[in-house]
């Protein structure tokens, strides 16, 4: 069963112009929110993205923004309290916050 | 880490060569060396034995969690040579582990860079598993000296952290991003390093949210010993004191933010966490106060006070999974929480003063 998180908030953006079709960011997407159409990225589900950052990283051009950050509660609260930048600091609590199955 | 390679001589065992990477003799995954122009490397067996499943049955649970790792540098499987593959991973062993027991059969190379223990994803959102890392990890091996090609692979997941056009820019090597998944490495080694749309896909299956409920359930029960420790005292003075039917409803809305909400997580109507977790808190409290008959006038204050704060709780256990799973966004989780957490604030407090009134002044 697929899972959709919130719809119409995600930072994604994409320059076509800047594009120059390397597919990279199709290559890194872990929720393939692009496709290549015409030697051009697509964003082809937007809200599928979870601002990870890794399209914006890799990308040559630098034809992608994305506010990235981590999509966890217990990191901005955190942030909250502490006045840092949430972040998904897995020394905090000893809670190693991400999915450790999915991992390479 | 220090990997000081002093060749020191106090046993027998005087080395001529220098190790590319510190292990522990005593390691039963390290099955043998190889010799290379560059120095020793460690062959790493492909099979897990006792040890490592308890090992990973504890790091589960939160023991020894942030200290299960290995030294980072140069590792080999198979009797690899100048030409094949070289692959990056972590120094986090549960993933280490989970890489090397899909390489049965295979020869390469895997370069382990230190995230501090740190799994892929985590290390890569932390930028310890880095563009900065992965070049200072090349050249400390001398990587280009051992292997004639220039490619490495890396898992996709490490994406976010690692620049990839850099790192080419900084080292030569070209980088393939790999499937995220340790399971299809063979599969994309085997086919020219091609990655089906599959492969390349997070998923967060039942078993992926079963295995990571343990760590929040035991974190929200140490939690929790402040709560009975506060009722405890309450008791003391109370005049309708708390008792085994209140320690179950609160276990029970416990259980339901940490494990059933997440492992039912999909199956659960609407989008946001908070929400499906206090759906199912609901559920539970409404259930369990009526079997106790509480929805009577005498227990009035006590049924509503519960239904305020339990499905509350609930909910903001629940949302806490949002770390845990593998597709929530920063900007998503930020508009969640702003709704989230006002009302819960407001309900748990409302519904903290209505239990507390009817216990001490019934």
């Amino acid at each position: 069963m697929d899972h959709k998180y919130l719809k119409n908030v995600t930072t994604l953006n994409l320059s076509v112009e800047k594009c120059i079709g390397c597919g990279r960011c199709v290559e890194v997407c872990p929720h393939r929110v692009f496709i290549l159409n015409e030697r051009k990225a697509q964003i082809k589900d937007k809200d599928m993205c979870m601002e990870c950052g890794a399209c914006m990283v890799n990308c040559p051009v630098n034809a992608i923004t994305v506010r990235a950050g981590v999509g966890c509660a217990a990191a901005v609260i955190m942030g909250w309290l502490t006045g840092r930048e949430p972040s998904c600091d897995c020394s905090m609590d000893g809670k190693n916050c991400c999915n450790e199955d999915v991992i390479l | 880490m220090s990997d000081e390679r002093s060749c020191c001589c106090s046993s027998n065992d005087c080395c001529v060569e220098k190790s590319l990477t510190v292990y522990d003799k005593k390691d039963k995954w390290v099955v043998d060396e190889i010799h290379t122009s560059k120095g020793t490397v460690l062959v790493v067996s492909t099979n897990l034995d006792m040890k490592d499943f308890f090992e990973a049955w504890k790091v589960r649970w939160g023991i020894g969690r942030m200290d299960y790792k290995i030294s980072p540098g140069l590792y080999a499987v198979g009797n690899p040579d100048q030409t094949s593959p070289v692959l990056v991973s972590v120094n986090y062993k549960l993933t280490f582990n989970a890489l090397r027991k899909e390489l049965a059969g295979l020869d390469c190379w895997i370069l382990v860079l230190d995230t501090k223990g740190i799994n892929v994803w985590c290390a890569a959102g932390k930028g310890t598993f880095g563009t900065n890392e992965l070049v200072h990890r090349i050249l400390k091996t001398e990587l280009s000296e051992i292997v004639s090609h220039k490619k490495l692979v890396l898992p996709q997941l490490g994406a976010p952290g690692v620049s990839a056009h850099e790192v080419t820019k900084q080292t030569g090597f070209s980088i393939v991003y790999g499937p995220v998944r340790a399971k299809d490495i063979k599969a994309f080694l085997t086919s020219d390093f091609k990655a089906t749309e599959d492969m390349r896909t997070v998923k967060f299956t039942l078993w992926d949210r079963l295995v990571l409920t343990p760590i929040d359930l035991v974190a929200a029960i140490k939690k929790s010993l402040i709560v009975f420790g506060i009722l405890f005292i309450v008791n003391l003075f109370a005049a309708k004191p708390f008792g085994l039917a209140d320690f179950i409803i609160y276990t029970g809305t416990v259980v339901t933010g940490t494990v059933i909400t997440p492992v039912l997580l999909p199956y659960i109507p609407g989008r946001a966490f908070a929400w499906k977790g206090w759906l199912f808190g609901l559920l539970w409290t409404a259930g369990s106060v009526w079997l106790n008959g509480w929805f009577t006038s005498e227990f009035l204050l006590v049924a509503i006070g519960y239904l305020l704060v339990l499905p509350s709780l609930s909910a903001f256990l629940s949302m806490n999974f949002t770390g845990s799973s593998t597709y929530t966004s920063y900007s998503g989780v930020i508009k969640e929480m702003k709704t989230a957490i006002p009302l819960i604030a407001l309900s748990s407090i409302t519904g903290i003063l209505l239990v507390l009134i009817n216990s001490l002044l019934a």
